[in-house]
């Protein structure tokens, strides 16, 4: 997550990037290392569970938030959890399916078939929410066993993951039919990072100075740990319909939008 | 003939100025993650969390993780110029070809990348200073040598990494170094708690990192205490990863130019 | 200094492992001389020139270049040679002006120095307009007259030239040319490898024809011709050639000093083409289309490294 974030964009220059992307994405696929890193998605998360919220925790302590007393491994681990599926849809969604569009023509090549943009957009989603979702189970598993979810609520949570990788994976596809170069890819990761570090992940949002915290309030990130933090934890509220009906919205109004986007690219 | 005595008397020189007009036209794409990114970090945990912490080993959770934070944003430099970077010089920009064909030796490449890397890290590391100063971050003078153990740590990391892309072929391996090397060395070496905390094993491992090395020189030196080990002992370990990566380094930079 | 050879090899050998890439070669290159490696994927030539490069190590046998040894004295070689290697190693994120300034850097020279080889450079491969742009949006023939450019910082006594025009079109390829034919009016000494025959034949003073790691063939464009080929070519079609050039190739047994069958045509090497066609319908055979043409350097090509691909 922050690592690789930060990682690769120290290195970022859009005229190499480009060059790496375009000349070495098949090594890349087929690559030992490439499956390696395929199944050890759910690791990286699983670590920052680990360093922050069990090491930091420890010097926490427990925390109250809205009355309810838990220990801070159990906060943090929702939070974890949603913006593992947050980056692991964003990461099909954005870079490799900027790539399909611009470099590698995919999708003329489907497009010549009777497949519509807006199944092509469907289906590159489902395959990211997908693989997120293997991801975000194991996590959960982890979670279960280290005694920061019940099993009712791991169980209730996984759905609303899956929702958060729909949500993301939608926008984040739309966001890339937008894209001018690999350098948009920079400000968007900044704008992710930056929501992976305020949206009441390692502190509760009341925390902050009440223009912020409206401002957070009205992202993405907030409604999604929110809603998986309340399942997990099981404390549960009508907010909770509200935070899953604005990625409800985010789903459906991704989609269609992306799917316009494509049509408007591919087919005129 | 001009050419009969020409020379390059610091060809090393030559290699620094190149990655100093890269840094020039690219600096902003770093502005990010080297100026802005630490700060946002320390703000979300140093404060955030730090509010639910309170104090630890005697001072406030922000300044505890200070030198932390500064650490792990050189290291986090260093791996990142490090890696796509260096492979890609060799692979598809093909610079270091186009240098070796030059009077350039492979070692004056290796040792031209890592200066290039002190004064990018240090660019960063004094800026970061100023503002944790303002912070309230810093409480005591020693804090001007972190420079130093920042470079110290620049030559530690840079010089093993780059071996390493020297060597390979396919950077999908850098996903298999961030993963499993450099997220874990940057989450489990005193960055964030006291390594005291961690299970036996695995305070072993952050022993073995440099970066908990640096972690303890730099968190010496900005709270004005001694470190946990000897600073001898912490400085000559970083110089031991320092001397190897070198030998590493220049071997794998003549092994992939020399045929 | 003069009069020695700038490139002086005896039983030169270069060895992968198993493979022997260089198998043993002799030459001597001239100051001034344009001199050509010519063969077909494979024959050695780029090892050739890596090792003349001073980026590879031979295994075996004397090598001198600029009379020094390469191994020992590879540095100071290397200060006096320009080289302009097969695929383009441009810098991408810095400006054209920048690649070369950076580059004649690695050579020691200062910076006011750079600065005005490289605009002079930048005039002289007509890219003075782009000086301040990028190297990305550079065509391929541009961005190979940049690599020259960049070969030249130095002033080199020697340049090697890798393929230099493989991959462009026409008219790019001619500007390359006539770009290198005005470094060789200078008395620049070329080295290149090329396996197209028009740029043999255009830009050296003598050339080898190397294959399977061996020097097949050396000598002027002209005197290879003259050895290997008849001063004529004559090309002959027939209607129903495909399948019957060989049953037409025994009827024209005899005829010029020798008959090359191929699919579709039959090729007649004489001396005199006219008489040949004339000795042809005298026979009775009348083809569809005859050519009569000057010997070609690709005719010595062909007759030496054999007609099968060896891509």
């Amino acid at each position: 997550m922050m690592t690789t974030l930060v990682a690769a964009r120290v290195s970022l220059s859009p005229s190499r990037v480009g060059a790496v992307i375009n000349r070495n994405v098949g090594a890349l696929r087929s690559g030992p290392a490439y499956w390696v890193v395929l199944i050890s998605g759910f690791f990286e998360p699983l670590l920052y569970l680990l360093s922050i919220g069990v090491g930091v925790g420890a010097l926490v302590g427990d925390l109250t938030v809205d009355g309810h007393t838990m220990s801070y491994a159990a906060f943090v681990a929702p939070a974890m959890l949603a913006v593992s599926a947050m980056s692991g849809a964003l990461a099909e969604t954005t870079f490799n399916f900027f790539f399909k569009l611009k470099y590698m023509k995919t999708f003329e090549a489907v497009l010549a078939t009777p497949v519509r943009p807006f199944e092509i957009a469907l289906g590159e989603l489902v395959w990211a929410v997908v693989r997120g979702s293997v991801y975000t189970a194991i996590f959960l598993g982890f979670m279960v066993a280290l005694g920061l979810s019940s099993v009712a609520g791991a169980l209730a949570a996984f759905p609303a993951t899956v929702l958060v990788g729909l949500a993301f994976g939608a926008v984040g596809m739309w966001v890339s039919t937008l894209m001018r170069g690999w350098q948009d890819f920079d400000l968007m990761g900044t704008g992710q990072f930056a929501m992976f570090l305020f949206s009441g992940t390692f502190s509760p949002v009341q925390n902050y100075p009440v223009g912020v915290e409206v401002l957070i309030q009205l992202t993405p990130l907030y409604h999604a740990v929110e809603l998986v933090r309340g399942l997990c934890t099981g404390i549960v509220g009508p907010g909770l319909l509200v935070n899953a009906a604005y990625l409800v919205v985010m789903t459906v109004g991704g989609l269609w939008l992306a799917s316009r986007r494509v049509e408007k690219m591919l087919c005129e | 003939m001009a050419a009969e005595t020409m020379r390059p008397l610091h060809p090393v020189l030559a290699v620094v100025e190149r990655y100093v007009l890269l840094y020039r036209r690219l600096w902003h794409a770093s502005v990010f993650s080297s100026f802005l990114l630490p700060i946002l970090f320390l703000i979300s945990i140093g404060l955030g969390v730090g509010g639910y912490v309170g104090s630890i080993e005697g001072v406030d959770y922000l300044s505890w993780i200070v030198p932390g934070v500064l650490v792990s944003t050189a290291f986090q430099i260093c791996i990142g110029e490090s890696t796509y970077p260096v492979l890609g010089d060799f692979k598809w920009v093909r610079a270091y070809h186009a240098m070796r064909a030059a009077p350039i030796r492979p070692a004056d490449i290796v040792h031209g990348h890592l200066i290039a890397l002190i004064l990018r890290v240090e660019v960063s590391v004094v800026a970061f200073l100023v503002v944790v100063l303002f912070f309230g971050g810093l409480h005591s003078p020693w804090a001007l040598v972190t420079p130093l153990v920042c470079a110290l740590l620049v030559a530690s990391v840079v010089t093993p990494v780059t071996a390493f892309a020297a060597s390979i072929e396919s950077d999908s391996y850098f996903a298999l170094l961030f993963r499993f090397v450099v997220i874990p060395a940057t989450l489990f070496s005193g960055v964030f708690f006291p390594v005291e905390q961690l299970p036996v094993v695995i305070r072993a491992v952050a022993y073995a990192s440099p970066v908990w090395h640096a972690v303890e020189l730099c968190r010496a030196a900005t709270l004005g205490r001694e470190p946990t080990w000897p600073i001898a002992a912490h400085v000559g370990y970083l110089v031991l990863w320092a001397v190897v990566g070198l030998v590493l380094a220049r071997r794998a930079f003549k092994r992939r130019l020399e045929d | 200094m003069a009069d020695q050879p700038l490139i002086h090899a005896r039983g030169l050998v270069k060895r992968f492992g198993d493979f022997t890439a260089v198998a043993g070669i002799d030459l001597d290159v001239a100051p001034g001389e344009a001199f050509g490696f010519l063969g077909p994927n494979g024959a050695g030539k780029s090892s050739t020139m890596r090792m003349i490069g001073c980026v590879s190590t031979p295994t075996q046998g004397e090598l001198r270049i600029l009379g020094m040894d390469p191994v020992r004295d590879g540095t100071r070689i290397r200060a006096r040679l320009g080289v302009c290697p097969q695929l383009d190693n441009l810098d991408p994120d810095l400006n054209v002006r920048e690649n070369l300034t950076t580059y004649a850097r690695y050579f020691g020279l200062s910076r006011a120095e750079s600065r005005k080889r490289a605009d002079e450079l930048l005039e002289f491969v007509q890219l003075a307009d782009r000086a301040e742009g990028k190297v990305e949006p550079l065509s391929g023939g541009m961005k190979r007259r940049l690599t020259i450019a960049r070969a030249m910082v130095n002033d080199p006594d020697l340049v090697l030239l890798d393929e230099p025009t493989t991959g462009l079109d026409p008219q790019a390829r001619h500007l390359v040319w006539e770009r290198l034919f005005r470094l060789k009016q200078r008395g620049t000494t070329l080295v290149l490898t090329t396996h197209y025959m028009d740029e043999a034949e255009q830009l050296c003073d003598r050339l080898v024809v190397m294959d399977a790691g061996k020097i097949v063939a050396e000598g002027s464009p002209r005197s290879l011709i003259q050895t290997y080929s008849t001063a004529e070519v004559v090309e002959l079609r027939f209607a129903d050639g495909l399948d019957a050039n060989a049953d037409y190739a025994a009827k024209l047994d005899g005829i010029g000093e020798r008959i090359d069958p191929l699919p579709d045509r039959i090729l007649l090497y004489a001396d005199d083409g006219d008489d040949a066609v004339s000795e042809v319908h005298r026979r009775g055979l009348a083809p569809a289309s005859v050519l009569v043409r000057r010997s070609t350097l690709e005719d010595v090509f062909l007759q030496l490294t054999g007609r099968t691909l060896v891509d």
